[in-house]
C-alpha cells in the first residue's frame, strides 16, 4: 500500500504519458482497490494495482482464537460468499482432526454452498453490467439475490454473515418448510437467468464492450496463478469440485463450463452457465437429501444439543469445556482448497497440538486473479479497464484480509 | 477419529514422482519428506528451491505446473525459525504437493520463484511484508498489504496480536 503517492516505478513516465489515479474510492473498483495507470492518450501503457486498504490482519487474529471462534472471522473475508469460506475452514480443521461428517451435513453444505455461489454470481453480474452501463440487470439480479438472502436468514438467522457451518457439521436443523422454499426458488430461477441473458448476451452494446476485450491466454493465466472462471474463460478445464472433490461433491453430476476466447465475454458466459449448473446441483441436493444427524458424533468437538445440556451432566460438562477452553487439535498441517465463486480458495492451517491454531493462512483466489490485470489491460483502451476489473470479480475483503 | 501416523522416512516415500524426480536431479536438494493426512510435504534445501520448482513445473510425466500458494510459518523462538511453504498443483494429474524451505532467523533470505511462475509475485511480496523474509531476484519486493512506513512484520510470533501502541 503506497500512501496514495504514485509508486516510484511509475513516476518516471515518458514525456508523452501521464499518470492517472483510479480509486480507492472509485465506484467501479468494487471496494477499495486503487489502480495506478500510466496512459498515453486513451491507451494504457502500464497499470499497477495497489492493494491493502482493507487489511485487517485476520490471519493474525485467528492465531489468538480457539478453533471454533475462527468460523465467524472467515465470513468476513469474502463477504459475498461467506459460506464457501466457512466450508473451506471447517473442512481443513476436520481434516486435521480426522473427523467423519454425517451425510446429511455434507449435503446441506453442498446445498448452501451452491446457493452462495448463485448469490455471489448475482452480485457480480449486476455490478459488472452496471459498470459497463447496463443498469437494469443490477435491479433484476438483486431481486433474486434478496430471495437467497431470505433463505439464509431462515436457516441461520443472518442474511450475510451466516456462520452456518460448524466444525463437525452444520449449526442447526433447517426450519420446517425450508426445503420447499428452496425448491420453489430453484424452479423459478432458470427463467430469471433467461431474463438476464436476454438483456445482455445478444445485446450489441454489451457484445462490443466485452468481446475481444481484456484477453488473456491459457499459458499466461496458469503462470499468473489465475483460477475459477478467470482461468476457465481461457480454456483451462479445472474445477476443484470435480477434480479434487470435497464434502460429497463426487455424488453430484454437473458440467464445468469452459470458454476458449479468454476475453470478458468468455468469463461472462462461464459464470452465467455456472448459475445454471448450480441450480442443477441444488435440485440434486434437495432430491437426494439423506436423513440422519447433522453433526458428527464427537462430543469433545461438537457442541451438544440444547435439550441434552439441560438434562445430562456429560453434555453440560462438554459444553462448558468447549466454550471455555476449546478443544485440542492434533499436531500437523493441512491445505484444503475449495472452488469458491472466484476460484481456488485455500486454507492452510498449522496446529501445534493446542486449542488455538498456530497459523491460519488463506489462499485468496482474487489476490492471484488480480495479477492478471496488467496482462489484460496493457495496450488497450482506458474504458476497458473497468470491464476487465469487473470480469475478474474481485472482492477486496478477500484480497487484503 | 482415527488418524494414520505420519510417514517421515524418506526411503519409504521415494516412489513419489516429485521426490524421485528431485533425487535423480540432485540428491542433496531433498532434505526430507513427510506424508501426513494424505498430503505430501517435501523439504527442499534452501539454495535449490528455484531450480526444484522449475524442474517440477516442466516434468513431462507429472507437471506440477500451477502454483497455488506461497506462505510462511514462524516457529519463534526455535531454530530454524522460518518455514516458507509452496503449494503446487498439477492440472493434468490433479495432484498436490507441498514444498518447504527452512530458514534461520538471522538471515531469512531465499531465491524468488517469480522467474518460474510470475504469479508468485504477490505471494512473495505478502510473505516479505508480513514475515520479513527476503526473496532474491524478485522484480518488485515491496510491502503489499501494510503501509510503506510500517515498522515490524505483523505475522512474526514476537509481534503482539494487538500491535504496538
Amino acid at each position: 500500500m503506497g500512501h496514495l503517492a504514485p509508486l516510484p516505478a511509475l513516476e518516471a513516465g515518458q514525456d508523452n504519458t501521464m499518470i492517472l489515479n483510479m480509486g480507492p474510492q472509485h465506484p467501479s473498483t468494487h471496494g477499495v482497490l486503487r489502480v495506478i495507470l500510466e496512459i498515453d492518450g486513451e491507451n494504457i501503457v502500464r497499470i499497477m494495482p495497489d492493494i491493502g486498504f482493507l487489511h485487517t490482519g485476520i490471519e493474525k487474529t485467528c492465531e489468538a482464537k480457539f478453533y471454533h471462534q475462527v468460523v465467524p472471522l472467515t465470513d468476513r473475508i469474502d463477504y459475498l460468499c461467506p459460506l464457501t469460506n466457512n466450508l473451506c475452514y471447517v473442512l481443513a480443521v476436520e481434516k486435521l482432526l480426522g473427523l467423519e461428517i454425517p451425510p446429511k451435513a455434507q449435503w446441506m453444505r453442498v446445498l448452501m454452498n451452491e446457493l452462495t455461489r448463485i448469490n455471489s454470481h448475482l452480485v457480480w453480474l449486476g455490478t459488472h453490467a452496471m459498470d459497463i452501463g447496463a443498469m437494469t440487470v443490477f435491479l433484476y439480479c438483486f431481486r433474486e439475490r434478496e430471495d437467497i438472502l431470505r433463505l439464509f436468514e431462515a436457516i441461520s438467522g443472518q442474511r450475510m454473515m451466516t456462520s452456518y457451518f460448524r466444525i463437525g457439521g452444520v449449526a442447526l436443523e433447517p426450519p420446517l418448510g425450508f426445503f420447499d422454499r428452496v425448491r420453489d426458488f430453484a424452479n423459478r430461477f432458470p427463467s430469471k437467468i433467461d431474463q438476464y441473458e436476454n438483456l445482455l448476451t445478444g445485446n450489441p452494446i454489451w457484445v462490443m464492450r466485452t468481446k475481444g476485450v481484456a484477453q488473456i491466454s491459457a499459458e499466461d493465466a496458469i503462470a499468473l496463478g489465475a483460477s475459477g472462471p478467470t482461468l476457465r474463460g481461457s480454456g483451462v478445464d479445472v474445477d476443484l469440485r470435480r477434480d479434487a472433490p470435497y464434502s460429497g461433491y463426487e455424488n453430484f453430476k454437473f458440467k464445468v463450463p469452459v470458454a476458449k476466447e479468454g476475453d470478458v465475454f468468455a468469463r461472462y458466459m462461464c459464470r452465467v452457465q455456472e448459475l445454471r449448473e448450480s441450480i442443477g446441483i441444488v435440485k440434486q441436493a434437495l432430491d437426494g437429501m439423506p436423513e440422519g444427524p447433522i453433526k458428527a458424533d464427537a462430543p469433545k468437538v461438537v457442541l451438544p444439543d440444547r435439550e441434552k445440556m439441560k438434562t445430562q451432566m456429560e453434555a453440560l460438562i462438554y459444553h462448558f469445556k468447549i466454550v471455555s477452553e476449546g478443544f485440542a487439535v492434533p499436531e500437523g498441517e493441512v491445505y484444503q482448497a475449495v472452488e469458491s465463486p472466484r476460484g481456488e480458495m485455500g486454507y492452510y492451517i498449522v496446529s501445534d497440538g493446542t486449542a488455538k491454531p498456530y497459523r491460519v493462512h488463506m489462499r485468496s483466489a482474487c489476490l492471484a486473479n488480480m495479477q492478471t490485470l496488467p496482462k489484460m489491460c496493457e495496450g488497450r483502451l482506458l474504458a476497458d479497464v473497468v470491464a476487465a476489473i469487473g470480469s475478474i470479480d474481485i472482492v477486496l475483503g478477500e484480497i487484503d484480509r | 477419529m482415527a488418524l494414520a501416523p505420519a510417514i517421515t522416512d524418506l526411503e519409504q516415500l521415494k516412489g513419489h514422482p516429485a521426490i524421485a524426480k528431485l533425487q535423480s536431479w540432485n540428491a542433496a536438494s531433498v532434505e526430507g519428506a513427510k506424508f501426513d493426512r494424505d498430503e505430501m510435504t517435501i523439504y527442499i534445501e534452501r539454495s535449490a528451491i528455484r531450480e526444484a520448482c522449475s524442474l517440477l513445473r516442466s516434468d513431462p510425466s507429472c507437471p506440477f505446473n500451477y502454483l497455488s500458494d506461497v506462505t510462511a510459518v514462524d516457529w519463534y523462538p526455535s531454530e530454524p525459525r522460518f518455514e516458507v511453504i509452496y503449494h503446487l498443483f498439477s492440472i493434468a494429474k490433479k495432484e498436490r504437493v507441498r514444498l518447504k524451505v527452512r530458514l534461520n532467523g538471522d538471515s531469512p533470505v531465499l531465491e524468488s520463484v517469480t522467474s518460474v511462475w510470475p504469479g508468485a509475485n504477490y505471494f512473495e511480496r505478502e510473505v516479505f511484508d508480513l514475515f520479513g523474509i527476503r526473496f532474491n531476484g524478485h522484480p518488485y519486493l515491496r510491502r503489499l498489504l501494510m503501509p510503506e512506513d510500517w515498522e515490524g512484520n505483523p505475522l512474526r510470533k514476537d509481534y503482539p496480536v494487538e500491535g504496538y501502541r
